[in-house]
Protein backbone atom coordinates (compact mmCIF):
# COMPACT_ATOMS: atom_id res chain seq x y z
CA UNK A 1 0.00 0.00 0.00
CA UNK A 2 1.09 3.57 -0.74
CA UNK A 3 1.62 5.67 1.73
CA UNK A 4 1.60 9.70 1.77
CA UNK A 5 3.83 10.74 4.39
CA UNK A 6 0.86 11.83 7.29
CA UNK A 7 -0.08 8.09 7.62
CA UNK A 8 2.90 7.41 7.66
CA UNK A 9 3.82 9.23 10.38
CA UNK A 10 0.12 7.60 12.29
CA UNK A 11 1.66 4.58 11.59
CA UNK A 12 5.13 5.13 13.45
CA UNK A 13 2.83 6.46 16.17
CA UNK A 14 1.15 3.32 16.94
CA UNK A 15 4.19 1.54 16.81
CA UNK A 16 5.45 4.27 18.58
CA UNK A 17 5.32 2.36 22.71
CA UNK A 18 3.77 -0.94 21.64
CA UNK A 19 7.61 -2.27 22.24
CA UNK A 20 7.33 -0.90 25.94
CA UNK A 21 5.08 -3.18 28.01
CA UNK A 22 4.27 -2.02 31.26
CA UNK A 23 1.53 -4.25 32.28
CA UNK A 24 3.36 -6.12 35.32
CA UNK A 25 4.88 -2.82 36.75
CA UNK A 26 0.77 -1.87 36.85
CA UNK A 27 -0.14 -4.58 38.59
CA UNK A 28 3.03 -4.67 40.96
CA UNK A 29 1.23 -1.51 41.62
CA UNK A 30 -1.82 -2.05 42.26
CA UNK A 31 -0.92 -4.96 44.92
CA UNK A 32 1.30 -2.66 46.78
CA UNK A 33 -1.30 -0.15 47.07
CA UNK A 34 -4.31 -2.68 47.80
CA UNK A 35 -1.57 -4.22 50.74
CA UNK A 36 -1.40 -0.59 52.17
CA UNK A 37 -4.65 0.05 52.15
CA UNK A 38 -5.74 -2.75 53.50
CA UNK A 39 -3.14 -2.74 56.36
CA UNK A 40 -4.55 1.89 57.19
CA UNK A 41 -7.92 0.18 57.48
CA UNK A 42 -6.87 -2.74 59.59
CA UNK A 43 -7.13 -0.06 62.55
CA UNK A 44 -10.36 0.73 61.51
CA UNK A 45 -11.76 -2.07 61.63
CA UNK A 46 -10.48 -3.45 64.77
CA UNK A 47 -11.82 -0.10 66.60
CA UNK A 48 -15.30 -1.06 64.81
CA UNK A 49 -15.02 -4.32 66.02
CA UNK A 50 -14.63 -2.78 69.39
CA UNK A 51 -17.06 -0.70 69.42
CA UNK A 52 -19.40 -3.22 67.53
CA UNK A 53 -19.00 -5.71 70.70
CA UNK A 54 -19.32 -2.76 73.49
CA UNK A 55 -22.38 -1.40 71.75
CA UNK A 56 -24.28 -4.55 71.90
CA UNK A 57 -22.82 -5.76 75.21
CA UNK A 58 -24.49 -1.91 76.30
CA UNK A 59 -27.67 -2.59 74.56
CA UNK A 60 -28.32 -5.76 76.01
CA UNK A 61 -27.15 -4.49 79.19
CA UNK A 62 -29.89 -1.29 78.67
CA UNK A 63 -32.68 -4.12 77.48
CA UNK A 64 -32.41 -7.25 79.50
CA UNK A 65 -30.49 -6.01 82.73
CA UNK A 66 -32.85 -3.21 82.90
CA UNK A 67 -30.00 -0.68 83.53
CA UNK A 68 -31.12 2.87 83.15
CA UNK A 69 -28.20 5.53 82.21
CA UNK A 70 -29.83 7.98 84.39
CA UNK A 71 -29.45 5.45 87.61
CA UNK A 72 -25.97 4.60 86.24
CA UNK A 73 -25.05 7.91 86.11
CA UNK A 74 -26.40 9.30 89.92
CA UNK A 75 -25.75 6.57 91.92
CA UNK A 76 -22.51 5.10 93.55
CA UNK A 77 -20.81 2.11 93.16
CA UNK A 78 -22.18 -0.95 95.42
CA UNK A 79 -22.39 -4.47 96.41
CA UNK A 80 -25.61 -5.00 94.97
CA UNK A 81 -25.47 -4.87 90.94
CA UNK A 82 -28.90 -3.94 91.01
CA UNK A 83 -28.02 -0.29 92.92
CA UNK A 84 -24.50 0.19 91.41
CA UNK A 85 -23.95 3.14 89.54
CA UNK A 86 -20.74 4.99 88.11
CA UNK A 87 -21.51 8.50 89.19
CA UNK A 88 -18.42 8.05 92.16
CA UNK A 89 -16.26 7.19 89.41
CA UNK A 90 -16.83 9.91 87.18
CA UNK A 91 -16.10 12.53 89.92
CA UNK A 92 -13.05 10.46 90.70
CA UNK A 93 -11.77 10.74 87.37
CA UNK A 94 -12.50 14.38 86.75
CA UNK A 95 -10.97 15.42 90.11
CA UNK A 96 -8.36 12.81 89.16
CA UNK A 97 -7.80 14.68 85.62
CA UNK A 98 -8.19 18.46 86.88
CA UNK A 99 -5.18 17.46 89.83
CA UNK A 100 -3.26 15.60 87.08
CA UNK A 101 -3.53 18.93 84.60
CA UNK A 102 -2.69 20.85 87.92
CA UNK A 103 0.61 19.25 88.87
CA UNK A 104 1.79 18.34 85.46
CA UNK A 105 0.84 21.32 83.19
CA UNK A 106 3.46 24.17 85.08
CA UNK A 107 5.69 21.67 85.33
CA UNK A 108 5.67 20.05 82.41
CA UNK A 109 5.66 23.67 80.59
CA UNK A 110 8.13 25.01 82.26
CA UNK A 111 10.51 22.39 81.61
CA UNK A 112 10.03 22.75 78.06
CA UNK A 113 10.43 26.46 78.02
CA UNK A 114 13.92 25.45 79.32
CA UNK A 115 14.54 23.11 77.29
CA UNK A 116 13.66 24.98 73.96
CA UNK A 117 14.74 28.11 74.77
CA UNK A 118 17.29 28.65 77.09
CA UNK A 119 19.02 25.00 77.40
CA UNK A 120 22.69 25.30 76.01
CA UNK A 121 23.51 22.68 73.97
CA UNK A 122 25.95 20.37 75.81
CA UNK A 123 25.98 17.35 78.02
CA UNK A 124 23.41 18.19 81.12
CA UNK A 125 21.15 19.16 78.49
CA UNK A 126 21.59 16.02 76.22
CA UNK A 127 20.98 14.03 79.30
CA UNK A 128 17.63 15.54 80.42
CA UNK A 129 16.24 14.74 76.41
CA UNK A 130 17.76 11.04 76.64
CA UNK A 131 16.10 10.82 80.23
CA UNK A 132 12.65 12.30 78.84
CA UNK A 133 12.55 9.91 76.00
CA UNK A 134 13.02 7.40 78.34
CA UNK A 135 10.42 8.47 80.62
CA UNK A 136 8.15 8.72 78.21
CA UNK A 137 8.95 4.72 77.34
CA UNK A 138 8.49 3.58 81.29
CA UNK A 139 5.09 1.07 81.65
CA UNK A 140 2.11 2.95 83.55
CA UNK A 141 2.59 0.26 86.23
CA UNK A 142 6.00 1.67 86.91
CA UNK A 143 4.77 4.98 88.09
CA UNK A 144 1.80 3.23 89.81
CA UNK A 145 4.45 1.23 92.23
CA UNK A 146 6.26 4.86 92.10
CA UNK A 147 3.59 6.40 93.78
CA UNK A 148 3.26 3.29 96.35
CA UNK A 149 6.14 3.45 97.63
CA UNK A 150 6.74 7.13 97.65
CA UNK A 151 3.41 8.53 98.38
CA UNK A 152 0.66 6.17 99.54
CA UNK A 153 3.53 4.22 102.01
CA UNK A 154 6.41 6.64 101.83
CA UNK A 155 5.13 9.84 102.66
CA UNK A 156 2.33 7.75 104.21
CA UNK A 157 -0.74 9.20 102.48
CA UNK A 158 -2.83 6.03 101.48
CA UNK A 159 -4.47 5.24 98.63
CA UNK A 160 -6.38 8.70 98.17
CA UNK A 161 -7.46 10.15 95.08
CA UNK A 162 -4.01 12.83 95.00
CA UNK A 163 -1.74 10.22 94.88
CA UNK A 164 -3.45 8.82 92.14
CA UNK A 165 -3.19 12.12 90.59
CA UNK A 166 0.54 12.14 91.06
CA UNK A 167 1.39 8.78 89.40
CA UNK A 168 -0.81 10.04 86.32
CA UNK A 169 1.31 13.43 86.77
CA UNK A 170 4.18 12.16 85.92
CA UNK A 171 2.96 9.67 83.46
CA UNK A 172 2.11 12.56 81.82
CA UNK A 173 4.83 15.27 82.06
CA UNK A 174 6.77 13.46 79.39
CA UNK A 175 4.16 13.80 76.77
CA UNK A 176 3.26 17.05 77.91
CA UNK A 177 7.05 18.15 77.59
CA UNK A 178 7.71 16.47 74.81
CA UNK A 179 4.75 18.60 72.55
CA UNK A 180 5.38 21.53 74.73
CA UNK A 181 8.60 21.41 72.32
CA UNK A 182 6.96 20.78 69.74
CA UNK A 183 4.38 23.39 69.75
CA UNK A 184 7.44 25.77 70.87
CA UNK A 185 9.57 24.56 67.72
CA UNK A 186 7.09 25.48 65.32
CA UNK A 187 7.01 29.10 66.18
CA UNK A 188 8.84 30.46 63.70
CA UNK A 189 12.59 31.98 64.88
CA UNK A 190 11.67 35.31 62.59
CA UNK A 191 9.03 36.19 65.52
CA UNK A 192 11.39 35.75 68.27
CA UNK A 193 14.17 37.75 65.97
CA UNK A 194 11.54 40.84 65.65
CA UNK A 195 10.52 41.22 69.47
CA UNK A 196 14.44 41.31 70.08
CA UNK A 197 15.24 43.60 67.82
CA UNK A 198 12.00 45.74 68.97
CA UNK A 199 13.60 46.03 72.34
CA UNK A 200 12.49 43.09 74.15
CA UNK A 201 14.31 41.16 76.62
CA UNK A 202 14.31 37.42 76.60
CA UNK A 203 11.71 36.89 78.64
CA UNK A 204 9.33 39.11 77.19
CA UNK A 205 9.81 37.78 74.33
CA UNK A 206 8.76 34.11 75.40
CA UNK A 207 5.57 35.63 77.56
CA UNK A 208 4.46 37.93 74.73
CA UNK A 209 5.30 36.33 71.62
CA UNK A 210 6.37 32.90 71.83
CA UNK A 211 3.66 31.49 74.87
CA UNK A 212 0.76 32.79 72.86
CA UNK A 213 1.80 31.62 69.57
CA UNK A 214 2.64 28.06 71.15
CA UNK A 215 -0.23 27.89 73.35
CA UNK A 216 -2.80 25.94 71.30
CA UNK A 217 -0.45 23.53 69.89
CA UNK A 218 0.28 23.30 74.02
CA UNK A 219 -3.28 23.19 75.51
CA UNK A 220 -4.03 20.43 72.62
CA UNK A 221 -0.74 18.09 73.69
CA UNK A 222 -1.93 18.46 77.15
CA UNK A 223 -5.56 17.36 76.83
CA UNK A 224 -4.16 14.58 74.79
CA UNK A 225 -2.06 13.35 76.94
CA UNK A 226 -5.06 13.61 79.93
CA UNK A 227 -6.89 11.99 77.27
CA UNK A 228 -4.20 9.37 78.21
CA UNK A 229 -4.19 9.72 81.76
CA UNK A 230 -8.22 9.27 82.24
CA UNK A 231 -8.14 5.66 80.97
CA UNK A 232 -5.24 4.46 82.89
CA UNK A 233 -6.05 1.72 84.70
CA UNK A 234 -2.98 0.23 86.33
CA UNK A 235 -1.21 2.71 88.08
CA UNK A 236 -4.19 3.67 89.70
CA UNK A 237 -4.43 -0.48 90.59
CA UNK A 238 -1.48 0.03 91.81
CA UNK A 239 -2.41 3.19 94.31
CA UNK A 240 -5.29 1.17 95.70
CA UNK A 241 -7.60 2.74 93.98
CA UNK A 242 -9.82 -0.79 94.00
CA UNK A 243 -13.33 -2.25 95.89
CA UNK A 244 -14.05 1.80 96.23
CA UNK A 245 -17.88 2.60 96.09
CA UNK A 246 -18.57 5.55 97.88
CA UNK A 247 -17.71 9.10 95.58
CA UNK A 248 -14.87 11.22 96.45
CA UNK A 249 -15.78 14.42 97.95
CA UNK A 250 -11.88 16.01 97.75
CA UNK A 251 -8.26 15.03 96.73
CA UNK A 252 -7.69 13.95 99.86
CA UNK A 253 -10.23 10.68 99.86
CA UNK A 254 -10.49 7.30 98.76
CA UNK A 255 -11.40 6.82 95.35
CA UNK A 256 -12.22 4.31 92.70
CA UNK A 257 -11.98 6.15 89.13
CA UNK A 258 -13.32 5.25 85.68
CA UNK A 259 -11.23 2.76 84.49
CA UNK A 260 -10.94 1.03 88.14
CA UNK A 261 -14.16 0.54 88.51
CA UNK A 262 -14.76 -0.96 85.11
CA UNK A 263 -11.96 -3.34 86.06
CA UNK A 264 -13.07 -4.01 89.25
CA UNK A 265 -16.77 -4.68 87.62
CA UNK A 266 -15.43 -6.76 84.63
CA UNK A 267 -13.88 -9.01 87.35
CA UNK A 268 -17.61 -10.11 88.87
CA UNK A 269 -19.42 -13.48 87.87
CA UNK A 270 -22.48 -11.79 87.47
CA UNK A 271 -23.36 -10.72 83.84
CA UNK A 272 -25.36 -7.56 85.63
CA UNK A 273 -21.56 -6.09 86.40
CA UNK A 274 -20.42 -7.67 83.08
CA UNK A 275 -22.74 -5.11 81.31
CA UNK A 276 -22.65 -2.76 83.98
CA UNK A 277 -18.88 -2.41 82.70
CA UNK A 278 -19.40 -2.24 79.01
CA UNK A 279 -22.08 0.48 80.13
CA UNK A 280 -19.22 2.38 82.09
CA UNK A 281 -16.62 1.61 79.32
CA UNK A 282 -19.41 3.57 76.69
CA UNK A 283 -19.00 6.51 79.40
CA UNK A 284 -15.58 6.66 79.41
CA UNK A 285 -14.87 6.34 75.84
CA UNK A 286 -17.21 9.24 75.47
CA UNK A 287 -15.14 11.37 78.22
CA UNK A 288 -12.02 10.70 75.63
CA UNK A 289 -13.91 11.04 72.79
CA UNK A 290 -15.00 14.61 73.84
CA UNK A 291 -11.58 15.33 74.98
CA UNK A 292 -10.10 14.45 71.77
CA UNK A 293 -12.31 16.66 69.74
CA UNK A 294 -11.80 19.61 71.96
CA UNK A 295 -7.76 18.89 70.93
CA UNK A 296 -9.09 18.29 67.21
CA UNK A 297 -10.91 21.56 67.08
CA UNK A 298 -8.05 23.85 68.87
CA UNK A 299 -5.80 22.26 66.36
CA UNK A 300 -8.06 23.24 63.44
CA UNK A 301 -9.19 26.87 64.83
CA UNK A 302 -5.69 27.77 65.30
CA UNK A 303 -3.48 25.87 62.75
CA UNK A 304 -3.77 28.82 60.18
CA UNK A 305 -2.09 31.25 62.63
CA UNK A 306 1.97 31.91 62.63
CA UNK B 1 23.00 69.99 69.00
CA UNK B 2 20.20 72.14 68.31
CA UNK B 3 16.92 71.18 66.41
CA UNK B 4 17.98 74.18 63.70
CA UNK B 5 20.77 71.64 62.48
CA UNK B 6 19.24 68.44 62.40
CA UNK B 7 16.71 70.23 60.28
CA UNK B 8 19.79 71.54 57.91
CA UNK B 9 21.69 68.35 57.95
CA UNK B 10 17.92 67.13 56.24
CA UNK B 11 17.75 69.53 53.94
CA UNK B 12 21.02 68.63 53.00
CA UNK B 13 19.94 65.17 52.56
CA UNK B 14 17.47 66.16 49.87
CA UNK B 15 20.08 68.00 47.81
CA UNK B 16 22.75 65.55 48.26
CA UNK B 17 20.99 62.85 46.26
CA UNK B 18 20.69 65.29 43.59
CA UNK B 19 22.82 67.56 43.46
CA UNK B 20 26.05 66.23 45.05
CA UNK B 21 26.70 68.65 47.78
CA UNK B 22 29.16 67.64 49.88
CA UNK B 23 29.18 68.22 53.55
CA UNK B 24 31.02 66.66 56.50
CA UNK B 25 28.19 64.37 58.34
CA UNK B 26 27.61 63.62 61.80
CA UNK B 27 28.73 59.71 62.30
CA UNK B 28 26.23 57.53 63.90
CA UNK B 29 27.47 54.06 63.71
CA UNK B 30 31.33 53.50 63.07
CA UNK B 31 33.10 50.25 63.15
CA UNK B 32 36.76 50.17 63.36
CA UNK B 33 38.71 46.69 61.90
CA UNK B 34 35.71 44.46 62.74
CA UNK B 35 36.38 40.77 62.57
CA UNK B 36 33.57 38.46 62.48
CA UNK B 37 33.70 34.59 62.59
CA UNK B 38 31.30 32.30 62.56
CA UNK B 39 33.31 29.35 64.45
CA UNK B 40 36.41 29.27 62.48
CA UNK B 41 34.82 30.79 59.20
CA UNK B 42 35.26 34.32 59.03
CA UNK B 43 32.42 36.30 58.11
CA UNK B 44 33.78 39.91 58.11
CA UNK B 45 37.56 40.59 57.63
CA UNK B 46 38.45 44.26 58.76
CA UNK B 47 35.59 46.22 58.27
CA UNK B 48 35.56 49.95 58.62
CA UNK B 49 33.32 52.65 57.80
CA UNK B 50 31.26 55.59 59.21
CA UNK B 51 27.47 55.80 58.58
CA UNK B 52 26.00 59.18 58.39
CA UNK B 53 23.08 60.37 60.29
CA UNK B 54 19.73 61.04 58.46
CA UNK B 55 21.09 58.96 55.45
CA UNK B 56 20.71 56.15 53.46
CA UNK B 57 23.37 53.75 53.71
CA UNK B 58 23.32 50.64 51.58
CA UNK B 59 25.37 47.87 51.59
CA UNK B 60 25.37 45.57 48.15
CA UNK B 61 27.40 42.70 47.25
CA UNK B 62 27.10 39.01 46.29
CA UNK B 63 25.68 36.57 48.71
CA UNK B 64 27.63 35.53 51.71
CA UNK B 65 29.84 38.36 51.73
CA UNK B 66 28.92 39.66 54.99
CA UNK B 67 26.08 42.05 54.14
CA UNK B 68 23.83 41.05 56.38
CA UNK B 69 26.52 40.00 59.41
CA UNK B 70 27.98 43.49 59.25
CA UNK B 71 24.16 44.57 60.17
CA UNK B 72 23.34 42.32 62.55
CA UNK B 73 26.82 43.44 64.31
CA UNK B 74 25.30 46.51 65.11
CA UNK B 75 22.25 45.47 67.37
CA UNK B 76 23.97 42.87 68.73
CA UNK B 77 21.56 40.59 67.03
CA UNK B 78 24.47 38.28 66.20
CA UNK B 79 24.27 37.40 70.06
CA UNK B 80 22.05 35.10 69.78
CA UNK B 81 24.30 32.71 67.73
CA UNK B 82 27.02 30.66 70.10
CA UNK B 83 29.12 30.69 67.46
CA UNK B 84 29.73 34.03 66.47
CA UNK B 85 32.63 35.92 67.48
CA UNK B 86 33.79 39.30 67.80
CA UNK B 87 36.92 41.90 67.00
CA UNK B 88 37.82 44.83 66.54
CA UNK B 89 35.18 47.92 67.24
CA UNK B 90 31.89 48.68 66.53
CA UNK B 91 30.45 52.03 68.09
CA UNK B 92 27.07 53.76 68.08
CA UNK B 93 27.65 57.25 69.10
CA UNK B 94 31.17 56.74 69.85
CA UNK B 95 30.43 54.30 72.22
CA UNK B 96 31.54 50.73 71.28
CA UNK B 97 28.70 48.83 71.84
CA UNK B 98 30.14 45.07 72.41
CA UNK B 99 31.78 46.96 76.28
CA UNK B 100 30.71 44.82 78.96
CA UNK B 101 28.69 47.50 80.02
CA UNK B 102 26.76 47.98 77.15
CA UNK B 103 23.13 45.87 77.27
CA UNK B 104 21.96 44.67 74.31
CA UNK B 105 18.08 45.11 75.05
CA UNK B 106 18.80 48.54 75.69
CA UNK B 107 20.89 48.95 72.23
CA UNK B 108 18.39 47.70 70.44
CA UNK B 109 15.76 49.97 71.48
CA UNK B 110 17.70 52.89 69.90
CA UNK B 111 18.36 50.57 66.96
CA UNK B 112 15.60 48.90 65.26
CA UNK B 113 15.47 46.44 62.87
CA UNK B 114 13.89 45.39 59.48
CA UNK B 115 13.86 41.41 58.10
CA UNK B 116 14.24 40.12 54.84
CA UNK B 117 10.82 37.87 55.33
CA UNK B 118 7.75 40.13 56.81
CA UNK B 119 8.10 38.58 60.56
CA UNK B 120 4.68 40.09 62.37
CA UNK B 121 3.66 38.61 65.70
CA UNK B 122 0.42 35.97 65.26
CA UNK B 123 -1.64 39.53 66.86
CA UNK B 124 -3.69 42.18 66.07
CA UNK B 125 -2.31 44.72 63.87
CA UNK B 126 -2.72 47.39 66.96
CA UNK B 127 -0.70 45.41 69.11
CA UNK B 128 2.38 43.95 66.87
CA UNK B 129 2.71 48.29 66.74
CA UNK B 130 1.83 48.83 70.34
CA UNK B 131 4.35 45.83 71.26
CA UNK B 132 7.73 48.34 71.16
CA UNK B 133 6.42 50.71 73.30
CA UNK B 134 4.60 47.91 76.01
CA UNK B 135 8.09 45.89 75.91
CA UNK B 136 10.04 48.87 76.64
CA UNK B 137 7.71 50.22 79.35
CA UNK B 138 7.08 53.03 77.46
CA UNK B 139 2.57 52.56 76.85
CA UNK B 140 2.00 54.14 79.97
CA UNK B 141 4.02 57.23 79.23
CA UNK B 142 2.37 57.90 75.64
CA UNK B 143 -1.81 58.29 73.93
CA UNK B 144 -0.92 54.55 72.76
CA UNK B 145 -3.52 55.18 70.61
CA UNK B 146 -2.01 58.46 69.19
CA UNK B 147 1.54 56.15 68.84
CA UNK B 148 0.01 53.50 66.87
CA UNK B 149 -1.77 55.77 64.69
CA UNK B 150 1.46 57.88 64.07
CA UNK B 151 3.32 54.59 63.20
CA UNK B 152 0.94 53.27 60.85
CA UNK B 153 1.09 56.71 59.27
CA UNK B 154 4.83 56.98 59.04
CA UNK B 155 4.99 53.19 57.26
CA UNK B 156 1.96 54.65 54.58
CA UNK B 157 0.23 51.98 55.75
CA UNK B 158 -2.75 54.22 58.05
CA UNK B 159 -5.47 54.85 55.05
CA UNK B 160 -4.93 50.62 54.13
CA UNK B 161 -5.52 49.38 57.86
CA UNK B 162 -7.64 51.86 60.01
CA UNK B 163 -10.38 50.11 59.98
CA UNK B 164 -9.33 46.59 60.90
CA UNK B 165 -6.67 47.78 63.56
CA UNK B 166 -8.12 44.20 65.93
CA UNK B 167 -7.92 41.91 62.66
CA UNK B 168 -4.59 39.81 63.16
CA UNK B 169 -1.49 41.20 61.28
CA UNK B 170 -0.90 37.45 59.39
CA UNK B 171 -3.82 38.86 57.35
CA UNK B 172 -2.41 41.34 55.55
CA UNK B 173 -0.62 40.94 52.32
CA UNK B 174 2.87 40.43 52.30
CA UNK B 175 3.69 44.11 51.24
CA UNK B 176 1.66 45.40 53.85
CA UNK B 177 2.69 43.16 56.69
CA UNK B 178 6.31 44.17 55.62
CA UNK B 179 5.02 47.84 56.45
CA UNK B 180 3.52 46.48 59.39
CA UNK B 181 6.92 45.47 60.43
CA UNK B 182 8.10 48.77 59.59
CA UNK B 183 5.59 50.52 61.93
CA UNK B 184 6.54 48.26 64.53
CA UNK B 185 10.22 49.80 64.27
CA UNK B 186 9.48 53.29 64.08
CA UNK B 187 6.80 52.86 66.89
CA UNK B 188 9.45 52.96 69.36
CA UNK B 189 11.58 56.11 67.53
CA UNK B 190 14.60 54.84 67.33
CA UNK B 191 17.64 56.36 66.12
CA UNK B 192 18.18 54.10 63.35
CA UNK B 193 16.84 51.35 61.41
CA UNK B 194 18.65 48.38 60.27
CA UNK B 195 16.66 46.89 56.79
CA UNK B 196 17.93 43.16 56.13
CA UNK B 197 17.28 43.15 52.31
CA UNK B 198 13.67 44.22 53.21
CA UNK B 199 12.03 44.35 49.59
CA UNK B 200 13.65 40.63 48.29
CA UNK B 201 10.49 39.11 49.45
CA UNK B 202 8.20 41.48 48.00
CA UNK B 203 6.60 41.47 44.13
CA UNK B 204 7.90 45.02 42.64
CA UNK B 205 4.88 47.18 43.25
CA UNK B 206 4.93 46.62 47.39
CA UNK B 207 9.00 47.19 47.16
CA UNK B 208 8.60 50.00 45.39
CA UNK B 209 6.08 51.27 48.28
CA UNK B 210 8.94 50.36 50.44
CA UNK B 211 11.42 52.38 48.93
CA UNK B 212 8.94 55.67 48.66
CA UNK B 213 8.78 54.95 52.52
CA UNK B 214 12.69 54.64 53.10
CA UNK B 215 12.99 57.89 51.23
CA UNK B 216 10.26 59.43 53.96
CA UNK B 217 11.99 57.76 56.59
CA UNK B 218 15.01 59.11 56.34
CA UNK B 219 14.15 62.40 57.45
CA UNK B 220 13.85 61.56 61.30
CA UNK B 221 16.27 58.46 61.11
CA UNK B 222 19.09 56.97 60.35
CA UNK B 223 18.68 53.94 57.33
CA UNK B 224 21.76 50.97 56.91
CA UNK B 225 19.76 48.62 54.33
CA UNK B 226 21.20 45.41 53.22
CA UNK B 227 19.82 44.91 49.15
CA UNK B 228 20.94 42.56 46.90
CA UNK B 229 19.75 44.88 44.12
CA UNK B 230 21.92 47.42 43.24
CA UNK B 231 19.11 48.95 40.87
CA UNK B 232 17.28 49.56 44.13
CA UNK B 233 20.95 50.73 46.25
CA UNK B 234 21.20 53.56 43.38
CA UNK B 235 17.80 54.42 43.49
CA UNK B 236 17.53 55.05 47.42
CA UNK B 237 20.55 55.24 48.54
CA UNK B 238 23.24 58.18 49.70
CA UNK B 239 25.93 56.09 50.30
CA UNK B 240 27.09 52.59 49.39
CA UNK B 241 29.13 50.49 50.51
CA UNK B 242 30.20 47.50 48.71
CA UNK B 243 31.52 44.25 50.31
CA UNK B 244 32.92 41.40 48.31
CA UNK B 245 33.63 37.56 49.08
CA UNK B 246 35.35 37.00 51.95
CA UNK B 247 33.67 39.30 54.02
CA UNK B 248 36.03 42.32 52.96
CA UNK B 249 34.81 45.82 52.78
CA UNK B 250 36.25 47.00 49.26
CA UNK B 251 34.76 50.43 48.77
CA UNK B 252 32.52 52.92 50.61
CA UNK B 253 31.54 56.51 49.26
CA UNK B 254 28.92 58.50 47.86
CA UNK B 255 26.40 56.34 45.58
CA UNK B 256 27.00 58.64 42.69
CA UNK B 257 30.44 57.59 42.79
CA UNK B 258 29.74 53.94 43.57
CA UNK B 259 27.85 53.36 40.32
CA UNK B 260 29.41 55.84 38.03
CA UNK B 261 33.12 55.65 38.62
CA UNK B 262 34.51 52.72 41.27
CA UNK B 263 37.88 53.27 42.20
CA UNK B 264 38.21 49.46 42.30
CA UNK B 265 38.26 47.70 38.92
CA UNK B 266 36.55 44.54 41.17
CA UNK B 267 33.70 47.17 42.60
CA UNK B 268 33.01 48.39 38.64
CA UNK B 269 33.06 44.04 37.37
CA UNK B 270 30.70 43.90 40.46
CA UNK B 271 28.51 46.57 39.59
CA UNK B 272 28.66 45.72 35.56
CA UNK B 273 27.63 42.40 36.24
CA UNK B 274 30.79 40.47 35.43
CA UNK B 275 30.52 38.85 38.47
CA UNK B 276 28.89 37.81 41.73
Amino acid sequence: MSLDTETSGEADDEALFTEIDLGWEHLKNRIFLGIIFAASMFGVVMLALLLFDIITDFYVGMTEFNISMGDFLTRDGSRREELSGFRGAIVASIMLMVLTAILSFFVGVGSAIYLEEYAPDNRVTRLIEANLANLAGVPSIVYGLLALAAFVNGVGMGPILLAGAIALALLVMPIIIVSTQEALRAVPDGVRNGSYATGATKWQTIRKVVLPAAMPGIMTGTILALARAIGETAPLIMVGALFTNRMPFGPLDRFSAMPTQIYNWANEPSQHFIHLAATGIVVLLAFMFAMNGIAIYLRNRYETEV
Amino acid sequence: MATDGDKLITTDVQTSSTGRIERPDETVVASQQLDVYYGDEQALDDVSMEIPENKVTAIIGPSGCGKSTFLRCVNRMNDQIDACRIEGGLRFHGKDVYDDDVDPVALRRKIGMVFQKPNPFPKSIYDNVAYGLRVQGKADDVDLDDAVEEALRGAALWDEVKDQLDSSGLDLSGGQQQRLCIARAIATDPEVILMDEPTSALDPVAASKIEDLIADLVEEYTVLIVTHNMQQAARISDKTAVFLTGGELVEFDNTNKIFENPEHDRVEDYITGKFG
